[in-house]
This record gives C-alpha cells, sequence and structure tokens, in this order.
C-alpha cells in the first residue's frame, strides 16, 4: 500500500519508514507521524464506528480533544482501548484495531442501531428502563454494557510499570506553543527555575501546523531554535510528551509524562508513564485554543474535520486526507486553510463562508454568504450540497471538508478550581475568567489572543509578571516580526434545514435535536442540558462540542451566551490511565512490609505469617505431621503453659518517655494512677481518648526517676505517639518530658511458662538476680545478657503464665531468638505465633483489640476500679457522663458452651433464653472466641448487659444470619489461674 | 564481650552493595545513632556540651554537620539526632548521655533505623522519583524528614547531588531498599 | 496544599496529619467545679466557619511538630502558621 496521500514537506522524517497495521492491514508511514496523520497520508479516512448509533467515523482534530477516532492499540496485555489515532506516535510496529464494531469497521451490524435512532434520543435510557426496576440487573444493564462503549481490554495485567516522581520550580509553563516558548525563554534567560511541559512531542504548539514565519524563519524552525536554547539552561527542564493535567491548591499540578508511549515496549526497568506532582510558586497556561466545528447535517462523514486540523496534517504531517477539498467556515481563520493547501498542490474546489462580506484570501472559489447544508458519501465523504445565498442548492464533488466555527480558548485548567470563564463577544468565546487558581496566569491564545504577535508578546510578559511576584526580575525580549491579524469572525453555530441530523458532540453522538429535547422538556441549565443529554462527557469532556451545544441551548431559550453560561471543566486534562494513577502501587508494592527481627530465623522454621498492619508477624509454627492450623496453635499454647514458649513482640510500639515531669505526664494520659510508680517497677496503662472511650492499652516500666518506657499495641503505635505529642507540645507546653519512639530500637521477646526463669537465667548474665525476690512480678530493669550484652528485662505476662519480655538492640535480635531457643531445648521450649498469644490471652481475659474498639469504657472492660478519682487525666471527666455509667451498661464476661462439644462464635449477639432474637432484646455481644485447648472447649469474652452481675446465667448467643443459636454460660472472664498465682511464682 | 552476631538490616551477615550505571546504593551497617533532647531551661548547656563532644556547630532545621568522630542532624525543635561508627561507640547514647547529664534526654536510636548511602552523578534523578523535598535547595549538609513510599525518613546530603544519606525504619529496610533501587532502575 | 512551616518553610500537606480546630487546645481544668458542662462544650460545641479556621496539623512526616494554621475553608488559602507549643504557651497553659 502506497502513500497516496502524502505530501510533500512536513515535520516528518522520511529517512525513517515505519510499518504498522489498523485492523490488520499493513502500512507504511514516517517519524513524526501519528497515527491518524500516517492513516491519513495512506488515504484512510474511515477510523471508527461511535458510540451510540455506530456511524462511521473518521478524525474531526488532529490533537487530544480527538472525539472520533478512538482506537485499540497493541495487542496481548498491552492492548489499549479508547486511544487517541490523533495523539498515537507511530513506531514500528505499531499494530492498532478500530473499536466499537462488529464484524467490521466497513460493515458494522449495530449501525441497525441508527435506523432507530428515534428511540434512541436524549434521555432514552432514563425514560426506557425505568420500569420494573428488577430488570435493571438482569436484563437491561447486560445489554447496555454490551451495545455502548468502545474499546474492550484485554483482561489480563498490565505488563508495564509506572512511576511518580515530584518536582519544584520558580515558574511552571504549560503548553510549548508560541505564547509557552516565549514565556519560557524570558524566565529561563532570567534565572528562575523554569518547568515546561506539552503533551505533543514536538514542541512549536500551531506554530508546527501553520506556514506562518516568526521573524526571519519558519514558526517550526524558531520553536526548534527556542527549544535549543532552553534545552541548554540549566534552570530550565522541558518536558515533552507530558501532559499537565490538573490545577490544585497551593501552585500544585499534576503531570503524566508518557516515557515509552512512543516505543513498542518500555525498555528494561523503565516505566511506561511517570504521575509528576509538581510543586510551582507561579503557573502559566498557555494551552492555546481548540477549533469548534459548525453542525449541519450529516456533518460526521468521514473526511469532515475541522478546517485547522485539516491544515495541521497538510503542514505538519504532510498528509491530506483527499485532494479535493472544500473549506466551510464563519471566520477568516478558516481561510488559511485553504490558501495553505493550495500551497501543497491539494485542490481546493471552494471556501464557503457565512459571512455575506467575506473577502478571497488566494486563488480560490469563494462562495460568501453561503452554509454547507449536507454531505454524502458512503463509509467517506464524496460531495457537499451548499446552500447559497440565494437559496439555491449546489452540490460539490470533493474527498474533504474542513470546517471552521471559530476558536475556543483552551480554559480547561482554569476551571479546576471551580473558575468560570467569561465569554467575550469580540471574539464570540469564552475565556477565562477571573477566579482561576490562586499563582496561575493565562497566556496566548488561552486568553483570547489569537495572533502569533500577541501570543508571542503576552507569553513573555506573563512571565516577566509572574517572576515578578517572586522577587526575579525579568526582561521581556523584543518579539520577532510575525503575524498579527485581527480576528473576524460572525457567530454561526449550525445550520437549520438540511436532510438528516446535525451532529453537535460526535463522542456521544449528540445532536441539535437531542438539545431541542432537551429544552422542550425543560432541561434547559446547561448542568441539566449536559446530564440529559450526554453532551460533552467522555473521553474528549466536549472540547470541541460544548459551546456548540450551549449555543443552540442559548437560541432556544432566547438568551445571550453570557446568560446561558458554560460548564466547567475537573482534572483530568485527557484521560489517564489508571495505571499511572497507582504508579508503584501495585501487588505487594501497595504498602512497605515491617519484618520483625526473628522474621528471618522464623522463615527457618517454616512460620505462617500474618499481616498486621505493616507488620508480618508468625502466625504459628507448623510441626511435621500437623495439617492443621489448630493442631500447631493448640499444640504452642499447651507446651508453653507446661514449660516454656517464645513470642516476639516487637511490633508492640514503644515510646521512651524522659524529663523531670515525665512521670507526672503519664499521669495526665493514662486513666489510672502513675505518679506513685517507683523505679524498677511496671505498671499496666490504660490511655482514654478525651471523650472517656478506651484509646489504647499497653504499660509503663519506670527505668529511672525520669525515665519511663511506654509499650502501645501494634496497631496504635503511631496514633498513640501522635496522641502523646499532642498533650505535650498543646495542652502542657511547659512540662519537661521529651518523646521519641524506640519501637524499632529493641527486639523483643515473651518467654512465658512455668520455665521462663529457667531458661533466662541461662542467657541473664549471672550478676542480675532473677529469683521471685529480687525481680518480682511487674519488676523491670538494665540487664546484660550473653556475656555483656546491653540489655533490657521486664516482668510482665499477656499470657498469664510466668512471663517476661527481654528486649536486646535489634540487630541482635535474630542471635537473640537461636539463643533462647537453644537454652530453652532441655525445657522443650516452642515458638509461639499470635494465634497462640491470642488464646493464652482469651483463656486469661485480658482485652485487646477486639475489646478496645472504639466504643468501650474502662467501666465496660472491667477497669472501673482502677481508674484514679484523684487527678486530672485525659478523659477523666467525660467518662462519668450519663450513658457512659448507666448501671445496665455492657460489662466484659466470659462465655462458655452449655454443650462442651458447641462452638462459640465472635461477633454472635447475646439473648435472654426463649426471647426473640431482635435489636430490641439484645443483651450484648461476643468479641472474642477460641478454642481453649486447656480447657478442652470453645471459649469467649463477651460484653454483655451488667454482665458482673450475671456470672452463672445462660443466655443464648445467636447469629440470625447464620441461623447459629447456641446456650453460653456467662462466667468469669479470667479462665485461667483466675488468682494469678502463676504469673507471680 | 558478649558472643552474640549481629544481622544488617536487609537481614543478612554482610551489608549489601548494589550499582545501577554512575550510581551505588550500600547498606550501611557499622553506624551508630541517638537522639538528644534538650530539656527546658537547659537549651543552652546542653548546645555548649554537644558542640565540644561533635567539635562543630549544632545544626538548626534543616541541617547536618560533620565533626570529626561525629555527625549531627536535626530532627525538630531542639531534638538533635547524634552518628557515630557502631565498631567504635557501641554505647553512643551513654556517651553523649555522660556530656549532657540532666541537660538533655538521650535515646539509643542506632538499632531503629537502617542507613542506605547513595552516591553517585545523578542521584537527584533518583531522589525526585522517591521523595517530595525541592532538591535544588538541598545543599550539602541539608537533612528532612520526608516520607519516601509512606516510610517516614531522614535524607541527609552529605554532599548536593552526589552522596546522600537515606535512612528509614529498620523493619522497613527491605522495602525502602527496594524503594531506592527501582527508582535507581527507572531513571534515564 | 502547602504548609509553611515557621521553621522548616513551605512543605506539601501530605506530610501532615490533621487533627480538628485549635479550639482543642483550650482544655478545661478536669477538676473544675462544672467540669463536666466544660468539657462537653470544648469536645463537641465548635465552630464550623465558611472562612478562616484555625486548625491542627501534625507533622508527622516532618519535625514532629504541631501547627496552628490558619486556612480559609472557602478557599483553602492558608494565612498563618505557628507552632502550637508557642499558642498554647500565649494562652497561657504551662504545666
Amino acid at each position: 500500500m502506497t502513500q497516496v496521500n502524502r505530501l510533500s514537506g512536513g515535520l516528518i522524517d522520511r529517512s525513517q519508514t515505519l510499518s504498522f497495521t489498523f485492523d490488520g492491514k499493513r502500512y507504511r508511514g514516517h517519524g513524526g507521524d501519528t497515527l491518524a496523520s500516517a492513516l491519513l497520508a495512506n488515504g484512510v479516512r474511515l477510523m471508527g464506528r461511535s458510540f451510540k448509533y455506530h456511524r462511521p467515523r473518521g478524525v474531526l482534530s488532529a490533537g487530544s480533544e480527538e472525539p472520533n477516532a478512538l482506537v485499540e492499540l497493541r495487542t496481548g496485555a498491552r492492548q489499549e482501548p479508547n486511544t487517541r489515532a490523533t495523539t498515537a506516535e507511530l513506531f514500528d510496529g505499531l499494530e492498532a484495531k478500530s473499536q466499537n464494531r462488529w464484524p467490521s469497521l466497513a460493515f458494522d451490524a449495530m449501525a441497525i442501531n441508527d435506523r432507530f435512532s428515534a428511540f434512541f434520543t436524549a434521555g432514552f435510557y432514563y425514560k426506557t428502563f425505568m420500569w420494573p426496576a428488577a430488570f435493571w440487573e438482569k436484563l437491561y444493564e447486560p445489554i447496555i454494557r454490551r451495545a455502548a462503549g468502545l474499546g474492550s481490554i484485554s483482561l489480563e495485567p498490565d505488563p508495564d510499570s509506572y512511576d511518580k516522581g515530584f518536582m519544584h520550580c520558580d515558574l511552571l509553563v504549560i503548553g510549548a506553543g508560541p505564547a509557552g516558548l516565549s514565556a519560557a525563554l524570558t524566565a529561563g534567560r532570567a534565572g528562575a527555575r523554569v518547568i515546561l511541559a506539552d503533551e505533543d512531542y514536538l514542541p512549536g504548539g500551531r506554530l508546527n501546523a501553520e506556514t506562518i514565519a516568526v521573524g526571519t524563519q519558519s514558526g517550526s524552525a524558531w520553536a526548534a531554535a527556542v527549544l535549543a536554547e532552553l534545552t541548554d539552561l540549566p534552570n530550565v527542564r522541558v518536558m515533552l510528551r507530558t501532559t499537565v493535567i490538573g490545577a490544585f491548591d497551593h501552585g500544585i499540578y499534576g503531570a503524566v509524562e508518557r516515557v515509552s508511549d512512543h516505543l513498542a515496549v518500555p525498555p528494561e526497568g523503565k516505566p511506561r508513564q511517570i504521575l509528576w506532582r509538581i510543586t510551582s510558586k507561579r503557573a502559566l497556561l498557555c494551552a492555546g485554543a481548540i477549533e469548534r466545528p459548525i453542525a449541519f447535517a450529516n456533518n460526521d462523514r468521514p473526511g469532515i474535520l475541522l478546517a485547522g486540523a485539516l491544515r495541521a496534517y497538510v503542514n505538519r504531517w504532510a498528509a491530506a486526507p483527499a485532494r479535493d477539498v472544500v473549506i466551510f467556515g464563519n471566520n477568516d481563520d478558516a481561510h488559511r486553510s485553504a490558501v495553505d493547501l493550495i500551497a501543497k498542490g491539494v485542490h481546493v474546489a471552494a471556501v464557503v463562508d457565512t459571512r455575506a462580506r467575506a473577502i478571497a484570501r488566494g486563488e480560490y472559489e469563494l462562495i460568501a454568504g453561503a452554509q454547507v447544508i449536507g454531505s454524502a458519501g458512503r463509509l467517506g465523504l464524496s460531495r457537499v450540497e451548499v446552500r447559497l445565498a440565494s437559496g439555491e442548492i449546489r452540490r460539490i464533488d470533493c474527498g474533504a471538508l474542513g470546517v471552521s466555527g471559530g476558536w475556543n480558548p483552551n480554559v480547561h485548567l482554569t476551571c479546576h478550581q471551580r473558575g468560570r470563564p467569561v465569554w467575550r463577544e469580540d471574539i464570540a468565546a469564552f475565556v477565562p475568567g477571573p477566579d482561576g487558581p490562586v499563582g496561575l496566569r493565562v497566556a496566548g491564545a488561552a486568553a483570547g489572543l489569537f495572533s502569533t504577535a500577541e501570543t508571542l508578546s503576552s507569553g513573555s510578559a506573563a512571565a516577566v509578571a509572574a517572576l515578578g511576584d517572586l522577587g526575579i526580575s525579568a526582561r521581556a525580549a523584543r518579539p520577532p516580526e510575525t503575524e498579527d491579524a485581527p480576528v473576524a469572525i460572525t457567530p454561526f453555530w449550525h445550520v437549520s434545514g438540511g436532510k438528516g441530523r446535525a451532529w453537535l458532540d460526535q463522542q456521544n453522538d449528540v445532536t441539535v435535536k437531542d438539545v431541542k429535547l432537551a429544552h422542550q422538556e425543560n432541561f434547559r441549565s446547561v448542568e441539566h442540558l449536559k446530564r440529559y443529554t450526554t453532551l460533552g462527557m467522555a473521553t474528549d469532556q466536549g472540547k470541541t462540542s460544548n459551546l456548540g451545544g450551549l449555543a443552540v441551548m442559548a437560541e432556544l431559550t432566547g438568551q445571550t451566551i453570557a446568560e446561558t453560561g458554560t460548564t466547567i471543566f475537573r482534572p483530568p486534562y485527557t484521560p489517564v490511565a489508571l495505571g499511572v494513577l497507582a504508579g508503584r502501587a501495585r501487588g505487594k508494592e501497595f504498602r512497605p512490609v515491617r519484618k520483625s527481627p526473628s522474621h528471618r530465623w522464623a522463615e527457618e522454621q517454616g512460620a505462617v505469617f500474618v499481616e498486621t498492619g505493616m507488620w508480618l508477624r508468625a502466625q504459628w509454627f507448623p510441626k511435621p505431621g500437623e495439617t492443621h492450623w489448630r493442631e500447631s496453635v493448640d499444640r504452642e499454647v499447651l507446651a508453653t503453659r507446661r514449660s516454656v514458649g517464645i513470642c516476639d513482640v516487637t511490633t508492640l510500639g514503644k515510646i521512651d518517655v524522659q524529663g523531670s515531669d515525665a512521670a507526672a505526664f503519664l499521669n495526665r494520659i493514662y486513666a489510672n494512677g502513675f505518679a506513685k510508680l517507683a523505679v524498677g517497677k511496671v505498671r499496666y496503662g490504660l490511655m482514654l481518648r478525651e471523650d472517656g472511650i478506651a484509646m489504647d492499652d499497653g504499660t509503663a516500666a519506670r527505668l529511672a526517676q525520669d525515665h519511663f518506657v511506654v509499650t502501645t499495641t501494634t496497631a496504635n503505635a503511631v496514633s498513640v505517639y501522635r496522641h502523646m505529642e499532642f498533650a505535650r507540645q498543646c495542652l502542657w507546653p511547659d512540662m519537661d518530658v521529651q518523646l521519641i519512639s524506640t519501637t524499632e530500637s529493641w527486639a523483643q521477646f515473651s518467654v512465658a511458662g512455668p520455665n521462663a526463669r529457667r531458661l533466662l537465667q541461662k542467657v541473664v548474665d549471672p550478676e542480675h538476680d532473677l529469683s521471685n525476690a529480687a525481680f518480682p512480678y511487674m519488676a523491670c530493669g538494665e540487664i546484660t545478657v550473653c556475656g555483656g550484652l546491653r540489655a533490657r528485662l521486664f516482668r510482665i505476662s499477656f499470657s498469664g503464665e510466668l512471663a517476661y519480655e527481654i528486649a536486646v538492640p535489634t540487630r541482635y535480635g535474630d542471635a537473640m531468638i537461636r539463643r533462647l531457643m537453644a537454652a530453652g531445648a532441655e525445657f522443650d521450649v516452642v515458638a509461639y505465633g499470635t494465634e497462640a498469644l491470642g488464646v493464652m490471652r482469651i483463656e486469661k481475659g485480658h482485652a485487646a483489640g477486639n475489646e478496645l474498639n472504639g466504643t468501650t469504657t474502662a467501666r465496660n472492660l472491667g477497669m472501673a476500679q482502677m481508674m484514679s478519682r484523684a487527678k486530672d487525666s485525659i478523659g477523666a471527666v467525660l467518662s462519668e457522663r450519663e450513658g457512659l455509667t448507666a448501671p445496665d451498661g455492657l460489662v466484659l464476661v466470659g462465655l462458655r458452651p452449655v454443650d462442651p462439644s458447641q462452638q462459640v462464635l465472635a461477633g454472635a449477639h447475646l439473648m435472654i433464653r426463649g426471647t426473640v432474637a431482635n435489636a430490641a432484646n439484645d443483651q450484648g455481644y461476643i468479641t472474642s472466641a477460641a478454642y481453649s485447648p486447656n480447657l478442652g472447649y470453645s471459649i469467649g469474652l463477651a460484653l454483655l448487659r451488667n454482665g458482673a452481675a450475671r456470672i452463672g446465667e445462660v443466655i443464648e448467643a445467636v447469629s440470625p444470619l447464620t441461623g447459629l443459636n447456641v446456650e453460653v454460660e456467662v462466667v468469669s472472664p479470667h479462665f485461667i489461674d483466675p488468682e494469678g498465682e502463676r504469673l507471680r511464682a | 564481650m558478649h558472643d552474640l552476631i549481629a544481622i544488617t538490616p536487609l537481614g543478612s551477615d554482610v551489608a549489601r552493595q548494589d550499582r545501577v550505571g554512575a550510581l551505588t546504593l550500600t547498606e550501611v551497617p557499622d553506624w551508630a545513632l541517638a537522639s538528644v533532647a534538650a530539656r527546658p531551661g537547659q537549651e543552652d548547656a546542653c548546645h555548649a556540651a554537644l558542640t565540644a563532644f561533635l567539635g562543630a556547630t549544632l545544626p538548626g532545621p534543616g541541617h547536618a554537620v560533620a565533626g570529626g568522630a561525629f555527625g549531627a542532624f536535626w530532627t525538630g525543635p531542639e531534638q538533635w539526632m547524634i552518628e557515630a561508627s557502631y565498631t567504635g561507640h557501641q554505647d553512643l547514647a551513654g556517651e553523649v548521655k555522660a556530656v549532657v547529664g540532666k541537660n538533655a534526654s538521650v535515646t539509643d536510636q542506632g538499632d531503629g533505623w537502617c542507613r542506605f548511602d547513595l552516591v553517585g552523578e545523578g542521584l537527584n534523578a533518583v531522589l525526585e522519583r522517591l521523595c517530595n523535598l525541592d532538591l535544588s535547595r538541598m545543599g550539602s549538609g541539608s537533612a528532612s524528614r520526608t516520607a519516601i513510599e509512606h516510610m517516614g525518613c531522614f535524607v541527609v546530603f552529605r554532599s548536593a547531588g552526589a552522596s546522600v544519606s537515606v535512612i528509614g525504619g529498620r523493619s522497613a529496610a527491605g522495602s525502602l531498599h527496594h524503594a531506592i533501587l527501582t527508582a535507581m532502575r527507572a531513571v534515564p | 496544599m502547602i504548609i509553611n512551616h515557621p521553621l522548616l518553610g513551605p512543605r506539601d500537606a501530605q506530610e501532615f496529619t490533621y487533627l480538628g480546630d485549635a479550639a482543642l487546645i483550650e482544655r478545661p481544668d478536669g477538676q473544675a467545679e462544672d467540669a463536666a458542662r466544660q468539657f462537653y462544650e470544648y469536645l463537641y460545641l465548635r465552630d464550623n466557619p465558611a472562612g478562616k479556621h484555625r486548625e491542627l496539623w501534625f507533622h508527622e512526616q516532618g519535625d514532629r511538630s504541631w501547627l496552628v494554621v490558619t486556612r480559609d475553608t472557602l478557599t483553602h488559602e492558608i494565612t498563618k502558621v505557628e507552632l502550637a507549643r508557642d499558642v498554647a504557651r500565649a494562652r497561657g497553659r504551662g504545666k
């Protein structure tokens, strides 16, 4: 296949021939081509089928505003739907497919929809699929989903990687057209830190699409020269293939850099795309303008495109959609297309201008005061119908039609913080309003300044002003001589008459008639119009269609466009792959993994790990022959209670609290008293929130008069630290107390069981007396182990056994667990995981996260008597408020099944026997449950109304959802050693 | 002398080193760290004692200094981290406490953190994929706490653009190392 | 958003965690006669201004300072950032 419509010249690299396929057919293009330009050069105009009616469509534009030419790129796992052919950079081997057609693009069975278009008008879904509701899920939605939508995804995991990054600058320039280049040059020369970002791979913007000279060079040569200078400036960073997608608070912008999309496959280790977070002191929007069409009957035929896009294809890409062309416009700029096409040898059959007084700018036939009212041609344009000023109809054969209804400043980003564009009658366009993002200025065509001279001077002037805000003095260089034509336009939105539908929004198949219907049914505000007709939705966000739609509405309501107003834009500016928003946070890289000091050893033991927050903790340690987790856990529990077990408890939060007021500080943080805790002693502490609800619990060990180590639960380590800093800095700023986290500094192991002391005596250096008299229950101290390594020892117990926690510097944690296990061999020591830990704490009746669940008070937890009334501590006052002190409040109790073979299940609710299981009869709920291998039956902890007074009562544990109903007896929560003899042994 | 053998934050017996292009990433286990927080009213005495100990002026917000055997970086109002080699200063916190006495609170921190040194031309291109610091403002001797892939880290610029220490929580050393190495491979 | 930290200069809001109204500094005396009423007001009765709001932010991924940030809830404009400790002392809080 030859490139039949390839012209001479252009900014393509003819030395590079690239082979690609479209719908399986092989074509050739050149370096610098987009998929769209290469297809046009190859004589392909038909590129897709429309969303709703499956109408044949070709390109409308030459940029990211494209509504029609959406294709699937690549194959296999890399297949990406809904990609704009107009921005897809051609590479060798590119495989592209058209979408939304079956069995082929030329013959699409679903085009039958077009025949029934009378049914599919605005509001069709709302009206048709309303009733019966049950049909939605089973019938309507599957049908609609199959019929609608565009491309298809691969359903395979994305093989590419994505990254994110952070950049900082004085001035962010968005868009590298004439205004942006001029601004970046001015700011760059002044020494400011500049980022210049452009979505295109070739900087220059419209300069590359025009034949306008800048100074003595062509526009594109000038752009290339400026780029070269900018690239040499160390303070300027030019980001091509980078779309600024959103403007956020305080000068923060989001941008997506397409690092590897122009390559077949990203290089090894490199990301496909990067999401940049740009922190700018000032920003300048130089996003140019987007041309808008004029609606007329059958204006969506392949070959009908925007006049400026037609010119861009011819000038930049040396590709024409056809050899015979008609231009239709309402402004002088449209005539440029005719002039440029003729210069390239394309035959311009006529220029149709709606203005009666239009003047020809070159050697072509001008039909003034006329309108294109229709088109013909199967799967592509072959003829247009023109209504002359006289009313006569004239038919002109042509393969392409360039349409121009004028240009809309690209105000998108100025709306991202609810800025509203304002209408300017003189240029018949919305321009950025005064309430755009703070620190963002607008220059060039985006500000409604359309001549090249104006864009150059406004770009550098805006840069000077922006830098002036920052105290950086910059001088605007004298701009080179260039075109400075005024805007000459007479608004014209849609052609009345003509046979067939006139398309406003080609992406959503919205017609002039749909807008009329919306008006008729009273959906008249622009926001209602948008939702009712879907005008301006989907991937192009109505960049080429919004204004046409609301202009028709304005006409219908008899209001001006200014009165009608416009919808505004939200991020992102163009569609963004979800992968780049996720960045690296995929799969196991979703969040960091924290490993405990014994992790390597535990892996060697074949431990099963569980995620607790970011931590990986050993859940249990299966032994050969154990086939069920309960076997392992029961063994670990029984062995610990029989002799001794070891558990890594490093993950508990540890906060070092020092200072002469440390004790007084803790006395206010904890609900129970700490002022009188002796040096060398540990105390359990309950922290309340200020509203009286329990927040966290742990222990505080007093290592010196002015030094405590506080522990928190694993889950709350961060929030408790934050809370303590709040108390220290905001509530009692003059207290002499200093805090720092030491969670990870110490590898801490629980050594529990009747033989715990004997085991530790083999490891702890002999000068430290571990006898019950010298180191009793709740003692703590700084010791040495293994011949002089500094360590800490705490005699505390979560399991209810004689137990210690021993801490060594983390780097020795691995060596320490090995030493402890070796020393324990003679006692048949076991390592136990979090499951056994949980079983033992339930057997002992210790509250944990299930009980400290954000709704419980000290009273609920059975700790009321522990609370100190003699002091002001956080939460003390409100814990006494009405409702938290009701006599029938929930109290922690133990439960055991009346029939020992039955199971107690956490989450079940408690009912008085024989009552209906409903909320009104609810007596409480089971918070924790486990099988107790020591008791030989299932046990639970529960919060029960007036629980303390109900020991011995038999009640029902129910779960109406699962049909569970078990009789349970209320017992003390301390199933094991209620007198605490073991832990004091 | 005790007979326990330490492992590195990455869980190995030897420190890890990775090279990608001109960049080298090195795990630094021979490193001791102690935090110091001046007590209210004792700030001047604390500063004087630490200055004498370090042989350098205490760094202000956002900065680090390197003395002879010791370094220090600012971590918060009236708070610093003191650095030294672990081999020569196994009880660094004890040494510092002996100098500051009741004028400051001192806590051993060396085992709570892991340190990776990233050295070589172009390291800022790696850092900008990792953390939201304004790198062109980070001269030699800058130090800042920031987040890297959700992990709270200190970044100490030993030599701007040429050598930095990334210091993160020891338990997440593997994730931090992976994050830095991935970024080293991802940059152009 | 960018918070201009009094010690560290402009820092991204992602480094901070938010608590709420800076009035939380004004914790009543728990031993006061009408402590229950005071605490009820302290904890539950807050202004919800459409405009300037003084609020507490914690520089968690930074220097661990609590800050009082004056922010316009309509525009997100931040007009003042202070160390909460200084604010607390100025409000007469001590030990």
